[in-house]
């Protein structure tokens, strides 16, 4: 039982970084029906902006953390502005090879830009543990991965509820046509979107930097094809069920983990995938759609 | 004149001699020094990414799935190979096919569920599984777990990998010229319409991907037997990527395509081996630049063929050849 307590903890941190990447695939997914495959690697930019800000400019969390979201943002809107849009109306397996080349592009550029070793991330924040109930160990940076984590999907749940650019992002992911003629630019919504998935994987990769301490080019493969795994476990294209499917992924991870078997962790993650694709495809929170003919 | 299978068997006869000049002038050259060991290798390479582009057509070209895992039946293959040849000391010949066809179950076992899924669904899918396939490598420590498997005989060699490259040339190209190749091709063309034509469509996916599977793991036992060693990493995602580069790049749904590709990719890895992490910077945009402008490929769904220039030919190319692909 206490394993499996402390395991909980570890895994809804880990699964707060996922839900942040997932959020950012299921939103373009919704809207332009795409697998950005680059996005993990948008996630490892943010945490490379993370580490130059604070351990280059000696920065501290917070003005990094938000210097990262802002750039990976418009890294995001660039990216789509010259890969995707070109390809909009092409088939969508060439929008998807595509995106694996953007992906493969940032990795190896980034490796080229910073060399392929490992960065140790100053320790900005202190590590002070916490005691719970005995034996239970928290952290202070798992509850500020927490705390930003469910700070930044409130935030979004109000940008895509109560705004005017989260009504015309629900309005193209709708219906793109109807949304046009309504009057709603759909380019410049789709460019938001990627603009406000980018930001939420660069918190994402920034969190990932202080908790782990380490970052490499590579770092966002993994965990960008587990975010995947997450949205289309919560039904891909919808918000609640990314952030659901972030924390079910990260606490069946350190379950795995914690119970002896590290190495089984990768590929249980793709299992469940198969298996939610196979019995589900939908997603847990999805429903299906029949095909038109 | 002629009569037409005369014309055919004629010309059967004049590719076989070509092939076998160019074996043998290359045979003789690696014998007598001409060739350096390290033109061997890529010679070598060449033809398992030949072997590897032209079975992962099948699967993304011709039948118009798209799978993304075709590194893990390449270590499937290349595992299973390796063990017959270590632990059971059996011909290398019954090692490859014993590889292969351990390979093609998994592409039986993989495609059944996951073919019902479409588009970038079965994409992740399959990278799912290859990803599964690698990991339980690692967690078998029977056959070498993380640190991969050392010590296979090197039996492959020019000889061997260059004939089982025509073989596998050949056997893909019939299958797509054979009823079951038209099948095939129809699920790319629109599945739907080829369902109401009495196409079984699942039927013919699992079998382009059994095959594409068995030739991957035909790849991956040649791969073994030529490197000494493998480890589970060399099979990981961007081995995947790798060979769909080359068959994007030379044009779903063309063999020749695949082949120009994989000859042109592989002398471009070798010659930008000392710049590692710039080549995938080059290939990344390679792939990037081929999608926005060429999103067909190099060849699209024409072969290239000396007939090519032959205007009779060339019509009766055109009807064998639908329309472009589509998704």
């Amino acid at each position: 039982m206490e394993v499996f307590l402390q395991q909980l903890i570890n895994g809804i941190s880990l699964g707060s970084i996922y839900a942040l990447i997932a959020l950012g695939y299921t939103m373009v997914y919704g809207i332009v029906q795409l697998i950005n495959f680059a996005h993990g690697d948008v996630y490892m930019v943010g945490a490379y902006l993370g580490f130059f800000a604070t351990a280059i400019l000696g920065w501290s969390f917070l003005p990094a953390l938000l210097m990262s979201m802002v750039v990976c943002a418009i890294l995001g809107m660039v990216i789509e502005k010259l890969a995707y849009t070109p390809l909009r109306n092409a088939p969508r397996i060439a929008a998807l090879i595509t995106a694996i080349g953007v992906s493969l592009f940032l990795e190896y550029g980034m490796m080229l830009l910073v060399s392929p070793q490992v960065r140790t991330f100053p320790q900005v924040l202190t590590e002070v543990q916490y005691k719970l109930f005995g034996s239970l160990v928290i952290t202070n940076r798992q509850i500020i991965i927490l705390v930003v984590t469910v700070a930044l999907m409130l935030l979004l749940q109000y940008i895509v509820h109560k705004t005017k650019i989260g009504k015309a992002m629900r309005a193209v992911s709708h219906d793109k046509q109807a949304a046009q003629l309504m009057g709603i630019n759909v380019n410049n919504t789709i460019s938001a979107t990627f603009a406000i998935g980018s930001a939420l994987a660069a918190a994402a990769g920034v969190l990932v930097g202080i908790y782990y301490n380490a970052i490499n080019p590579l770092m966002g493969i993994m965990p960008g094809l587990k975010a995947f795994v997450a949205a289309v476990l919560g039904g891909i294209g919808i918000i609640p069920g990314a952030m659901t499917g972030g924390f079910l992924l990260g606490i069946v991870e350190a379950m795995v983990s914690g119970y002896g078997k590290s190495l089984y962790r990768d590929p249980v993650a793709f299992v469940i995938l198969i298996i939610i694709l196979i019995v589900k495809p939908a997603g847990l929170f999805g429903k299906n759609v029949r095909e038109k003919v | 004149m002629m009569s037409m299978f005369e014309r055919k068997i004629g010309k059967q006869i004049g590719i076989l001699l070509i092939l076998t000049a160019i074996w043998g002038v290359i045979h003789f050259m690696i014998k007598g020094g001409i060739l350096n060991p390290y033109y061997e290798l890529n010679l070598i390479l060449i033809g398992i990414n030949i072997i590897l582009a032209v079975s992962l057509n099948l699967i993304n070209g011709f039948n118009g799935q798209f799978s993304i895992g075709h590194a893990g039946f390449m270590a499937v293959g290349a595992y299973g190979a390796a063990m017959i040849t270590i632990k059971a000391h059996l011909p290398f010949a019954i090692a490859l096919l014993v590889g292969a066809l351990l390979a093609a179950v998994c592409g039986i076992l993989v495609g059944l569920p996951t073919l019902r899924l479409r588009g970038d669904y079965l994409a992740i899918a399959t990278l799912g599984f290859g990803e599964i396939i690698r990991g339980l490598i690692v967690n078998i420590d029977y056959i070498g777990g993380a640190y991969g498997l050392s010590g296979i005989p090197k039996l492959a060699n020019w000889t061997w990998i260059f004939w089982l490259t025509v073989l596998t040339v050949l056997v893909i190209s019939n299958f797509i010229n054979s009823t079951h190749g038209r099948a095939t091709i129809s699920i790319r063309e629109n599945e739907i319409a080829a369902e109401a034509m009495g196409i079984n469509t699942t039927k013919y996916k699992v079998m382009a991907f059994t095959i594409g599977s068995l030739f991957a793991g035909l790849a991956g036992g040649l791969h073994a037997h030529y490197f000494y060693t493998i480890q589970p990493n060399t099979f990981n995602f961007l081995k995947s990527f790798d060979i769909l580069v080359m068959v994007v790049l030379g044009g779903q749904g063309s063999i020749t395509g695949s082949i120009i590709a994989a000859i042109a990719l592989t002398i471009l890895s070798a010659s930008l081996q000392k710049l590692a992490a710039l080549r995938l910077v080059i290939y990344a945009l390679l792939l990037i630049v081929v999608m926005l402008f060429r999103p067909q490929g190099l060849m699209g769904t024409k072969e290239f063929s000396f007939n090519m220039f032959s205007k009779k030919s060339k019509d009766k190319e055109g009807k064998q050849h639908g329309t472009a692909i589509g998704q």
